[in-house]
């Protein structure tokens, strides 16, 4: 579903319900980064760490799932375009709504196709909804949704995240209470 | 179906085990920087406030770096997994962040069946509620929902296309 609030300038208004940065990610699925994820957070799923349950689960090695979308995120830094951004969408709104700050309050995950070591995932991101101007204890702001879709290369869908973020002006002094 | 020797000794719950209302067993642990970074840093999240305490503090106005939002999708993917072994395929998975996790806190994962059911193509179906507290205060609430085997021949994971309805 889709939602605009009516003061919203036409441009962004315009967006919502498009697809975005349709992005193949900069490199293929690793399976460092699913050793590295499951340590950080001393997951001990056999799943990941044996590979013969592997296969016998999985038909061999998958992705943590939750990783999900870190297999779009830029690097930090590349020579080719400097420092990127995930979530570019947000990013955008948060500068053509003129909200420095902004927090993510609500995260939906589906998992669909696992992911593999090996696969180069598309994704896009749609903006699904825009709030009317709202005050919380953080500042003043807007809340918006984003949809992110992955595709591996075979396009079938591996996953869609949602998500819900609140981007602000903190509150001036005068303004402080 | 003989089980797959590989399998032979490990976690599996299935549909049968579980019941609206049992709690899966608590997870404790307690955060430490490290835990940020490297969590952020697994999930390739290089936004400066889960890794950079001044900016943390002068820029986010935050009490500390915090945990990231990814970071805490594969905390509670770790605490689900424990709970239904390497079996239990996740579906979907919603969280509110309603506060910040610091170093130095002890985050508390609890959860609660709230639905066992099998879907149209005879997958099984567990939904949780789970939330995080430290000291008592909820900090992230989460439902999920994860499919687990029905017999003991089945594997979700073999499910796919219209028969993996997640």
């Amino acid at each position: 579903m889709t939602e605009a609030a009516d003061d919203l300038p036409a441009d962004i208004a315009e967006l919502i319900g498009v697809a975005q940065y349709d992005t193949v990610g900069d490199f293929p699925v690793e399976r460092g980064y699913t050793w590295t994820s499951a340590a950080s957070v001393e997951n001990a799923n056999p799943l990941f760490w044996d590979d013969a349950v592997a296969d016998a689960l999985t038909d061999g090695p998958i992705a943590v799932p939750t990783l999900l979308s870190a297999w779009f995120r830029p690097h930090h830094w590349s020579p080719d375009r400097g420092e990127g951004l995930a979530l570019q969408v947000h990013f955008d709104l948060k500068a053509r709504l003129g909200l420095p700050e902004a927090v993510m309050s609500d995260n939906t995950i589906v998992f669909h196709e696992p992911v593999r070591p090996g696969d180069l995932l598309r994704t896009r991101q749609i903006l699904t909804s825009v709030s009317g101007p709202k005050t919380t204890k953080l500042g003043s702001g807007r809340f918006w949704t984003i949809d992110v879709e992955y595709l591996n290369q075979r396009d079938e869908l591996v996953g869609v995240e949602s998500y819900t973020g609140f981007g602000y002006q903190r509150p001036t002094d005068e303004e402080a209470p | 179906m003989a089980l797959d020797p590989a399998l032979a000794g490990l976690t599996r719950l299935t549909l049968a085990d579980v019941t609206v209302g049992d709690a899966v067993p608590e997870l404790s642990y307690d955060v430490t920087a490290t835990t940020v970074v490297l969590g952020a840093l697994a999930a390739r999240d290089w936004r400066p406030m889960h890794h950079d305490h001044d900016f943390a503090v002068n820029r986010n106005g935050t009490r500390d770096i915090f945990l990231n939002t990814p970071n805490q999708a594969a905390w509670f993917e770790r605490f689900i997994t424990d709970w239904t072994g390497a079996t239990g395929r996740l579906g979907r998975m919603t969280f509110r962040m309603r506060g910040s996790i610091f170093p130095g806190d002890t985050m508390v994962f609890a959860g609660t069946v709230t639905a066992v059911d099998t879907d149209d193509t005879g997958c099984g179906w567990i939904a949780l509620d789970i939330a995080v507290t430290v000291d008592g205060d909820t900090k992230t609430t989460c439902t999920a929902r994860v499919a687990v085997p029905t017999t003991d021949d089945d594997n979700p994971w073999t499910r796919t296309g219209d028969r993996w309805q997640p």
